[in-house]
């Protein structure tokens, strides 16, 4: 289990321009289950996943793994517990889809270990667990934002973490490349259990994807629990000034929510 | 496999280049060992008059080959390199002024100019330090460029300026050194950058997979277990340790940092594992070869060789910087 417990953090913390990006937020994830992270623009959804994966530190409070302080982990053993997908990867050199995945083995390795054949039969079996095998030797650089985001999933499950913590994941997407990633990230979770941290503004993607939401307002949790308790047009009100309708969607068997209008 | 034929290109050049000259000689001959050395001219012309100045060529050669390899890695940018950052006019600015002030104090057996050199690219290291912070921050590679030019203008001037202060004499030397010129006839300034050069390797071999990853984006190098900072800091060192030594050896020899680094990528990929050797051997050649130009083409007249990479390189840059946009 994850467990953020009462996390603060500010940016340029000298300076008279500081902002407290987070306020003791508290969070916990179960092993095997998809939480979403909901909130506006400059809410603090990314600082908390850099603080629980680790890149930064926090500035008080504590997060652990399976009641182990992340700082008494090293970097490396840390990245074999917890791999990140970031929003959008774009790559100055003109690496390979192969090329890309393989990097994800790099906390697996010795300083100057070479991948071996194991390395390249995990890596290869994350391009077919993505849809991506028959695209293994072409530039990454040339593929679709959609591929390109399955390319950098094969990445993170190559990491062989337990749990993938996803920044936005879908926001450089069109609606097709959106629900094909929300679907690929739901049989993951279901054929391998893996764990999920997703940050998003699209509502819809919470709805159908995570089992737990936790609601992050001006740097602090204004809401958590089951998405059917917490996605509620109440809560959407309070979090993005919106009027909105959530329902039941039979056909897509889960919580729809329609944004009628922003509200004064 | 790729390596082993640009080991062989570095040694091939090593040996032909000192072949070509106004004297001929003979390359088997120059290594016959049963000819007693004080009477054997071919090895005399070959080790004592030509051959230093071609192991410059290959290390002045390499070590911008290798800088450029790195800052193009930290700074997620194929146009970053010792001279568009600006560390080469650092360096040059730091042995310009040991030179025009005469300068003569030496430490550990490294005279004034390579000193000043160092210290020079390691003021402009700080500079570049904080660029590739703005960078994390999400300043654009556009920016940076223009950072680097500038501080590559400003230096200039203040360098046109110490200039404006020295004597006739020291003028000219000066000129023809910041032309970039391998007039090296003796082997004690290479065993004096070989000092700097081989931290710097050592600094540089921890690297190579470390760049692929920061390449991609810092915030994912980390998250898969990367120290970004530190390899940040043993990279920048490193770059401007040996950019400071190619440049006290030879002063700025512009466009190698960008040229060479990219052809090798067109031919061995992306892989910085394969990419640094291969820049290291690749840059050697290439200067070697450039000297060779620059040596033979108005003989006996030698140009510098700075003028020979700029002629070649300023084109290849144009068309890296269109190819791009």
């Amino acid at each position: 289990m994850l467990r953020a417990i009462d996390v603060s953090f500010t940016y340029a913390r000298r300076r008279a321009s500081a902002q407290r990006v987070l306020d003791r937020v508290s969070l916990e994830v179960e092993r095997g289950t998809v939480v979403g992270l909901l909130g506006p623009n400059g809410s603090g959804k990314t600082t908390l996943l850099r603080l629980v994966s680790g890149v930064m530190q926090p500035e008080s409070g504590r997060v652990s793994i399976d009641d182990r302080p992340i700082e008494a982990l090293t970097r490396r053993e840390l990245a074999r517990r917890i791999a990140v997908v970031p929003q959008e990867t774009q790559t100055t050199f003109d690496f390979s889809v192969i090329d890309m995945v393989l990097m994800g083995r790099y906390p697996h390795l010795g300083a100057f270990e070479l991948e071996g054949a194991a390395d390249q039969a995990i890596a290869r079996e994350a391009l077919a667990a993505t849809g991506t095998a028959n695209f293994a030797t072409r530039p990454f650089a040339t593929l679709s934002g959609g591929e390109k985001q399955r390319v950098v999933i094969a990445s993170a499950l190559a990491q062989a973490s337990d749990m993938l913590l996803l920044d936005e994941p879908t926001a450089a997407l069109d609606l097709g490349y959106q629900l094909e990633i929300t679907g690929l990230l739901r049989r993951l979770n279901l054929e391998r259990g893996t764990t999920m941290i997703v940050s998003t503004h699209d509502l819809n993607l919470a709805a159908a994807l995570c089992e737990r939401i936790v609601l992050l307002k001006e740097g602090r949790v204004i809401a958590q629990g089951s998405t059917k308790d917490t996605l509620t047009a109440e809560n959407i009100r309070v979090l993005y000034d919106v009027d909105a309708d959530v329902q039941f969607h039979s056909r897509a068997g889960h919580l729809t929510v329609v944004p009628i209008a922003r509200s004064h | 496999m790729t390596l082993a034929g640009f080991g062989t290109l570095a040694v091939a050049a090593c040996l032909f280049a000192p072949l070509v000259g106004s004297t001929h000689i003979d390359l088997g001959r120059a290594f016959d060992r049963s000819i007693p050395y004080a009477d054997n001219i071919d090895a005399q012309i070959f080790f004592v008059a030509r051959l230093p100045r071609v192991l410059a060529a290959a290390l002045v050669g390499s070590a911008l080959a290798l800088s450029g390899v790195v800052f193009q890695a930290l700074l997620r940018n194929p146009l970053a390199s010792p001279d568009t950052l600006g560390v080469s006019a650092g360096a040059s600015l730091g042995a310009m002024m040991a030179i025009t002030f005469n300068l003569d104090f030496s430490l550990l057996g490294i005279s004034a100019v390579p000193l000043a050199s160092f210290a020079g690219s390691m003021g402009a290291l700080t500079i570049v330090y904080g660029l590739s912070a703005a960078r994390r921050r999400g300043t654009s590679t556009m920016v940076l460029l223009l950072g680097g030019v500038t501080l590559h203008a400003l230096l200039s001037a203040v360098i046109a300026f110490v200039q404006y202060l020295a004597d006739f004499t020291q003028t000219f030397r000066n000129v023809r050194w910041l032309m970039g010129s391998l007039d090296v006839a003796s082997y004690s300034p290479l065993a004096a950058a070989l000092v700097p050069m081989v931290v710097a390797w050592a600094g540089f071999a921890t690297l190579p997979r470390v760049l692929d990853l920061i390449s991609v984006g810092s915030d994912s190098a980390a998250a898969r277990g990367v120290n970004v900072q530190g390899a940040e800091r043993v990279a920048l060192v490193s770059a401007s340790l040996a950019t400071g030594a190619a440049v006290s050896l030879a002063g700025p020899v512009s466009f190698v940092g960008i040229i060479v680094p990219h052809l090798v990528r067109l031919i061995v990929g992306a892989d910085h594992r394969l990419v640094l050797p291969a820049s290291a051997l690749f840059g050697a050649a290439f200067l070697i070869g450039c000297d060779l130009v620059a040596r033979t083409i108005i003989a006996p007249l030698e140009l510098p060789v700075g003028i020979v990479t700029a002629i070649v390189g300023g084109p290849v840059f144009l068309w890296l910087l269109f190819r791009r946009a």
